[in-house]
C-alpha cells in the first residue's frame, strides 16, 4: 500500500549534508533536549506552562518576544560571520570554506532573520513592556489576540530555524524575487520554509498593529489627551498604522508565490504570462513601510531617553509628533527607489526620488530636536545616552548614503552593491538596534527589579560602534570598487583588505554581544547588589511610578494626567499617598492555551504546506477555525481581585 | 581619551586601506559614469552643510552639559522650543532638499538609461542576453557575437538592448555607467559610451540563482583599427552563434568568454518572444517598459 | 440588564478592532485587484474576460448577494427590537442566499475548468480565479460565522452578546458586499467589454 500521501514529499534526501549546517541540526535538537532535562529535573514545568506559556500579561509576553529575539540575534550574527569569513578568503586563488548553495541559504536566512526575527521581535518585547505602562493602563485592548500574535510569531522562528534541520532554506535573498523563487529554479522546500515563516509572523505581527493601534486609542489614562502621551507612544501609534496598512501587502505577495509554487498557478512565472516586476513593486510597497515601522519606535525611545537623561524636557514634543506623522505618510509613496533600475522611466523614477528624499527633512527635525533638548540640559552619560550618542553619529551617516541612493542617477551606479549593504545595514544597526538595545537597558530594571551591570553595557557599546564601523565602511568603498552583494567569490584582489577588515568587524560585534550575553548573566548573578528602585533613572514617565518590577496588574490605581511627563511634575510637587478608598476591584484576564495551541497548529499546518501533506494541512486549518470558534463562545475568560486584596498587593510593594 | 584613540586608529586604518585602491566608480572611463560621479560629490557635499554642524553640536553639547559640569552649565529644564532655531532647521533641509529635488529630476532625465548620448559618432547596436550564468552579447548589425567578452570602439556611443533567458539579472559595468536589470520577455535599453581604451570589468547585479557570482564579463575598449580586427576574426571564427548554440549556453553553467560568428540575426527577439506569448504585448502598452519594449521593437 | 460601563468599554474596542481588521482585508483586496489589474491581458494566448465570462450569470449571482445583504439589514432590525424568531429568520435566509451565491460562483469556477480554462492556464487566470475565489472564501467564513451565531443564540441566548457579535458579522457582510460590487465592475462588466 502507498503511505506517501501520509507525509507528502518529506524524504530522508532532505536532511543536511554540509558540516555547518549538519552540525546545527544536531546541536539544535541537543539543545533543547539539554533544555527540557533541566526542566524536568529542577520541575519546572508547571511554572513553565502556568507563568509564561498561557499568560497574556504584556509584559511577560514582552520578556518572551525579547528572549526569542535575542537568541536569534546570535544566530543572526553566526550568519553574518559565515558570510564574511567566505568574503575574506573567496578572493582570486581563495577558498570555499562551504558550497555556494549553503552560503545563499546563510544570507538569505540572516535577512529573514534579522528582520522579521531580531528588529521586530524586539519591537514587539518594547510594545508589550512599555506601552500599557506608559499609558497608564493595565494591559493592552486584547490580550488573548497579543498571546496569539506572539506565538504566531514564535511558530515562523520555529520554521525557519527548523529549515536548517531538515529541506534546507530559500536562496533568494530575503525578499524572494520570482522567477528565482518559482518552481521552474527553486523547487525544492527552501523558498517554501521562507514564504510561510514570513506569512505566519507577518499574520502575528498584522494583529499586534491592530491590538496596539486599539489600546494606545483606548486604553489611555484618564485625562491623558493625545497631546499628552509619551513621544514613544505616539511613535508606536504611528507605526501601527504602517502596520495595519502595509501587512496585507506581504500576506497578499506571499499568497500569490505560493499559489504559483503550490498550485502551479502563473502571477509571477517566467511563463504563462507571469508578471516578475509585479512582485518586486508588491513586496516593496509593504517593504519600505516595514523599515519605517522598525525605525519609528526606535526615534521614539530616543525621545524619551535623551528628555530622562538629559532631566530636561523634550524639545519641540509638537513638531515632533508632526515629524512622526509626515514620515509615516511619505513612507508609502516611496517603495519604488527600491528598483530605479528596473526601467521605469525618468518621470517615474524622478518622482519617487524626490519623495524620497523629502522624508530626510521630519528625520532631520527630530535630530536637531534631540540636539536642543540635550542643550543646557543636565546631562548623564548612562549607558542608554551612550547608545543615543551612536545612534546620532551611526544613524546620520547612513541617512546621508540613503539621500544619495534617492538620486535614481546615483543609485543607477550603486544599486544592489555593498554599498547598499552599508547603507541600510548603517540605518538598521545605527537607528533599530542601536535604539530597542537602549530600550532593554532603560526598561529592564522596570520589569526585573535590578540593574543591567553598566560597565559591561557601556563596554557592549564601545564594540557594536567600532564593530559596526570595521564591518561596514569598508562596504561602502567596495561598492564603490564594483563589488556587488551576494558574492562568495570574487576575482579583484584588491578588495582582499577591505574584506579581511569587515570580517574582523563582525568579530568585534560578536565581542559586544558576548559584552550583552556576559552582562545578563552577571546582572542575574549579582541581581542584589544590582538591584532597582521603581524610579532608577529619575524618569518622567508614568511606569517609573510603580514598583520595580512591576506588578502584574500595573496600577493598583488608575493614574489621572493632566501634563506630558505627568510622573515628573508629581514628583515636583509632591507624590500623594493613595487613600485607601482609592482602591478599586480589579478585573483582569485568565490565562489560557489557546495562544499556544494556535500558534502550534499554525506550525503544523505551514510545515503540512511546506512539506505538501495536504491531509494535515486540511485538519490544522479545521481546528485553527474551531479553536476560534470556541474561545468567541467561552464566556468566563476574566477574574476579579478585590480592591481589599489590591491594597494588600500594593501597600506590600510599596514598603 | 578611549574615543578619541580609537576614531584616529580607525582613521588611519581607512587611510591606509583606501589610498591606493581603485574605485570604478570614482575613477569613471566613460561620461555617463562621469557625470554619475560629479552627481555623487555633488550631493554628498551639499548634505555636508548640514552634517558636519550636526557632529559638531553633537560633541560640544555633549561635552558641554555633561552633569559633572554643573558650574558652568545655564539648566534651563523647561525651555523647550524656540521659533528661530526651528525655521533654520527647517528652512536650511527644505531648501537643499529643493536643490537636490531639482537636481534630481533633471539627472533623472538627462542620465535615463533609455536616452541616447550626444556623440558625433554612430552608435554600436549589441543586444545583451542574461542567461545562467554568463552573458550573450550579439552585435547583429556586424554579425558576430560573443560570450562574457565585450569588446566596443572607444569614443563611440553603445546601445545596448538588454534581455534575459534567466531569472531577472542586471546588466552593470561600474567604469562605464549606469545599471539595469535584464528581464525574461522584457526589453531594457541603456546608452554608454568609453571615452579610453582599456578593460572595464562588468557584472551582475541581481541574484539569478547558484553561479550567480561567475557572471561577470569584461569590456574591452579598443581603437577603431583594434575593435574591426576583432570583429573580423571572429566573423572568421568556427564558433557559430545559432538557436542551437545559444540553447546549449542557456544551459546553467560557466564558462569562458568566447567569440562567434552570428549566423542568426533574430536570436534576440526569438528569446524575448518565447516569453511574451503570454503577455499583454499586443492589448496592453500600459506600463512606460511596455512602451519601452515596444519602442525597441521598432528599432529592430 | 443594562450593560455595564467596562461591558460598553469593550464592545467599543472590539467594534474598533473589527473595522481596522476590516480595513487591513480591503487592503489585502487592493493587492488582489492591482494584481488583476495589471494581468488581465495576459492570457497566454488564450481567451480573455470578454470569451469567458457570462454577464447574465453574474448579474444573478449579483442580485442575490445584495438581496442576502437586505435581508441581513431586517435580522439587524428584528435583533435590535428583540425579536428573537424573526431573526434567526433573516439570519438563516441570508445564509441561504450566501449558499445560493456560493454554489453559483462554484459552478462557474467548474465550468471553466472543465473546458480547460484553469488558474494554471495562464496569468489572467491565475489573477481570476484567486481574486474571485479569495471573496468566495471570506463569503463561507462569513456562513460559518453566522450559523455559529444562531448556534449561540440557542445556546445562551443572551440578547447583548449577540447583538454585539452580529452586528460584527452585518459590518463584514455588508463589506464583502461592496467588494462584490467592485469584482463585478472591474472584473466582468469591464472584461465583457
Amino acid at each position: 500500500m502507498d503511505w506517501q500521501w501520509l507525509i507528502g514529499r518529506m524524504n530522508l534526501s532532505y536532511l543536511p549534508h554540509e558540516p555547518i549546517t549538519m552540525g546545527a541540526a544536531v546541536g539544535m535538537p541537543l539543545t533543547l533536549v539539554a533544555i527540557a532535562a533541566a526542566l524536568t529535573y529542577f520541575k519546572k514545568w508547571g511554572y513553565l506552562w502556568r507563568e509564561w506559556i498561557t499568560t497574556v500579561d504584556a509584559k511577560r509576553i514582552g520578556i518572551m518576544y525579547g528572549s526569542v529575539a535575542l537568541i536569534m540575534l546570535a544566530r543572526g550574527v553566526f550568519d553574518a560571520l559565515m558570510i564574511r569569513s567566505q568574503t575574506a578568503v573567496g578572493g582570486p586563488g581563495g577558498s570555499q570554506l562551504f558550497n555556494t548553495d549553503t552560503y545563499q541559504q546563510v544570507f538569505t536566512s540572516h535577512g529573514v532573520i534579522m528582520i522579521f526575527f531580531v528588529a521586530m521581535g524586539l519591537m514587539f518585547a518594547l510594545f508589550n513592556i512599555a506601552v500599557p505602562l506608559m499609558i497608564g493602563t493595565r494591559d493592552v485592548a486584547f490580550p488573548f489576540l497579543n498571546a496569539v500574535s506572539f506565538w504566531l510569531f514564535f511558530a515562523g522562528m520555529i520554521l525557519v530555524n527548523g529549515s536548517l534541520i531538515f529541506g534546507g532554506f530559500s536562496i533568494g535573498g530575503w525578499l524572494g524575487y520570482p522567477p528565482l523563487t518559482e518552481l521552474q529554479y527553486s523547487p525544492g522546500p527552501g523558498v517554501d520554509y521562507w514564504i510561510w515563516s514570513l506569512q505566519v509572523a507577518g499574520i502575528g505581527s498584522l494583529l499586534s498593529g491592530i491590538n496596539f493601534f486599539v489600546t494606545i486609542l483606548k486604553n489611555r489614562a484618564p485625562g491623558m489627551t493625545f497631546m499628552r502621551m509619551p513621544i514613544f507612544v505616539w511613535s508606536v501609534l504611528v507605526t501601527t498604522v504602517l502596520m495595519m496598512i502595509a501587512f496585507p501587502i506581504l500576506t497578499g505577495s506571499l499568497a500569490l508565490l505560493s499559489l504559483d509554487r503550490l498550485m502551479g498557478m502563473h502571477f509571477f512565472t517566467s511563463m504563462g504570462g507571469g508578471n516578475p516586476m509585479m512582485y518586486v513593486n508588491l513586496i516593496w510597497a509593504w517593504g519600505h513601510p516595514e523599515v519605517y515601522i522598525l525605525v519609528m519606535p526606535a526615534f521614539g525611545i530616543y525621545s524619551e531617553i535623551v528628555a530622562t537623561f538629559s532631566r530636561k524636557k523634550l524639545f519641540g514634543y509638537k513638531t515632533m509628533v508632526i515629524a512622526l506623522i509626515a514620515i509615516m505618510f511619505f513612507s508609502f509613496i516611496v517603495w519604488q527607489h527600491h528598483f530605479f533600475t528596473m526601467g521605469s522611466g525618468a518621470d517615474v523614477n524622478a518622482f519617487f526620488g524626490i519623495m524620497t528624499m523629502i522624508i530626510a527633512i521630519p528625520t532631520g527635525v527630530k535630530v536637531f530636536n534631540w540636539l536642543f533638548t540635550m542643550y543646557r540640559g543636565r546631562i548623564t552619560f548612562a549607558s542608554p545616552m551612550i547608545w543615543f550618542m551612536c545612534f546620532a553619529v551611526t544613524f546620520t551617516i547612513g541617512g546621508v548614503t540613503g539621500v544619495l541612493l534617492a538620486v535614481p542617477a546615483i543609485d543607477f551606479q550603486v544599486h544592489n552593491t555593498l554599498f547598499l549593504v552599508a547603507h541600510f545595514h548603517n540605518v538598521i544597526i545605527g537607528g533599530v538596534v542601536f535604539g530597542y538595545i537602549a530600550a532593554i537597558t532603560y526598561w529592564f530594571p522596570k520589569m526585573f527589579g535590578f540593574h543591567l551591570h553598566e560597565g559591561l553595557g557601556k563596554a557592549a557599546a564601545y564594540f557594536w560602534q567600532v564593530g559596526f564601523l570595521l564591518s561596514f565602511m569598508p562596504l561602502y568603498a567596495l561598492g564603490l570598487m564594483g563589488a556587488v552583494r551576494r558574492l562568495d567569490n570574487y576575482s579583484d584582489p584588491s578588495w582582499i583588505p577591505f574584506f579581511i577588515v569587515s570580517a574582523v568587524g563582525v568579530v568585534v560585534v560578536g565581542i559586544g554581544i558576548a559584552c550583552q550575553l556576559l552582562q545578563i548573566a552577571y546582572s542575574i548573578w549579582k541581581r542584589k547588589e544590582l538591584h532597582a528602585t521603581s524610579d532608577p533613572w529619575d524618569g518622567r514617565t508614568l511606569e517609573w511610578s510603580v514598583p520595580s518590577p512591576a506588578p502584574f496588574y500595573n496600577y493598583a490605581i488608575i493614574p489621572e494626567v493632566s501634563r506630558v511627563d505627568e510622573w515628573w511634575y508629581q514628583k515636583q510637587e509632591g507624590v500623594k499617598a493613595p487613600k485607601d478608598s482609592d482602591y478599586k476591584d480589579i478585573v483582569l484576564p485568565k490565562n489560557t492555551s489557546f495562544g499556544f495551541v494556535i500558534g502550534m497548529t499554525a506550525f503544523v499546518g505551514s510545515g503540512a504546506l511546506i512539506w505538501h501533506i495536504w491531509w494535515l494541512v486540511v485538519v490544522s486549518f479545521i481546528a485553527i477555525v474551531v479553536m476560534i470558534i470556541m474561545r468567541t463562545m467561552d464566556d468566563f475568560t476574566e477574574y476579579t481581585i478585590p480592591a481589599a486584596e489590591v491594597m494588600r498587593m500594593d501597600k506590600e510593594a510599596r514598603a | 581619551m578611549l574615543v578619541a584613540c580609537t576614531v584616529i586608529a580607525l582613521v588611519t586604518l581607512g587611510y591606509l586601506l583606501v589610498h591606493s585602491a581603485h574605485f570604478d566608480v570614482l575613477q569613471p572611463a566613460g561620461a555617463v559614469a562621469k557625470s554619475e560621479k560629479s552627481l555623487l560629490i555633488f550631493a554628498f557635499s551639499i548634505m555636508m552643510l548640514v552634517v558636519i554642524p550636526v557632529f559638531i553640536m553633537l560633541a560640544v553639547f555633549g561635552w558641554k552639559y555633561r552633569a559633572g559640569n554643573d558650574k558652568k552649565i545655564d539648566y534651563r529644564p523647561e525651555w523647550h522650543e524656540h521659533k528661530l532655531l526651528e525655521a533654520i532647521w527647517w528652512g536650511i533641509p527644505i531648501i537643499i532638499i529643493l536643490i537636490l529635488a531639482t537636481t534630481t529630476w533633471i539627472t533623472a532625465h538627462t542620465l535615463d538609461p533609455y536616452r541616447r548620448l550626444d556623440s558625433k559618432a554612430a552608435p554600436v547596436n549589441v543586444q545583451v542576453i542574461a542567461v545562467q550564468w554568463k552573458w550573450l552579447f550579439i552585435y547583429p548589425d556586424l554579425g558576430v557575437a560573443s560570450v562574457n567578452e565585450l569588446p566596443v570602439p572607444v569614443n563611440t556611443p553603445i546601445h545596448f538592448t538588454i534581455s534575459a533567458d534567466a531569472p531577472m539579472s542586471a546588466f552593470w559595468i561600474p567604469a562605464l555607467g549606469t545599471q539595469i536589470y535584464a528581464m525574461n520577455g522584457m526589453s531594457s535599453q541603456l546608452n554608454l559610451i568609453a571615452d579610453h581604451v582599456g578593460a572595464f570589468p562588468g557584472y551582475n547585479t541581481n541574484i539569478n540563482g547558484e553561479g550567480y557570482a561567475k557572471m561577470k564579463f569584461n569590456v574591452y575598449s579598443k581603437i577603431d583599427k583594434d575593435f574591426s580586427s576583432w570583429v573580423e576574426s571572429a566573423r572568421k571564427s568556427p564558433n557559430m552563434m545559432d538557436e542551437q548554440m545559444l540553447q546549449k549556453i542557456s544551459q546553467p553553467s560557466t564558462m569562458d568568454g568566447t567569440s562567434y560568428m552570428l549566423m542568426d540575426n533574430n536570436l534576440y527577439n526569438k528569446v524575448i518572444m518565447k516569453y511574451m506569448k503570454g503577455t499583454a504585448s499586443d492589448k496592453d502598452n500600459s506600463t512606460t517598459s511596455m512602451q519601452h519594449d515596444m519602442s525597441n521593437m521598432e528599432g529592430m | 440588564m443594562s450593560e455595564s460601563a467596562e461591558m460598553i468599554a469593550k464592545r467599543d474596542k472590539v467594534q474598533l478592532g473589527f473595522w481596522l481588521y476590516l480595513m487591513t482585508d480591503c487592503m489585502l483586496f487592493t493587492s488582489l485587484f492591482a494584481t488583476y489589474m495589471i494581468l488581465r491581458n495576459s492570457t497566454n494566448g488564450g481567451p480573455g474576460g470578454s470569451e469567458l465570462f457570462s454577464m447574465g450569470f453574474v448579474l444573478v449571482e449579483t442580485l442575490i448577494l445584495l438581496t442576502s445583504s437586505y435581508v441581513c439589514g431586517l435580522a439587524n432590525l428584528a435583533i435590535h427590537n428583540g425579536r428573537k424568531k424573526e431573526f434567526v429568520v433573516y439570519l438563516g435566509a441570508t445564509i441561504a442566499l450566501g449558499i445560493a451565491f456560493l454554489t453559483m460562483e462554484l459552478t462557474e469556477f467548474g465550468k471553466l475548468i472543465g473546458e480547460g480554462h484553469t488558474p494554471q492556464t495562464s496569468a489572467f487566470l491565475s489573477a481570476f480565479f484567486t481574486l474571485v475565489g479569495t471573496h468566495g472564501l471570506h463569503i463561507a467564513i462569513g456562513l460559518i460565522w453566522a450559523s455559529v451565531l444562531i448556534w449561540a443564540l440557542y445556546r445562551q441566548g443572551r440578547q447583548e452578546d449577540i447583538l454585539r457579535k452580529f452586528s460584527l458579522f452585518a459590518v463584514f457582510w455588508h463589506f464583502l458586499d461592496v467588494v462584490w460590487i467592485f469584482i463585478f465592475t472591474i472584473v466582468y462588466a469591464m472584461g465583457v467589454k
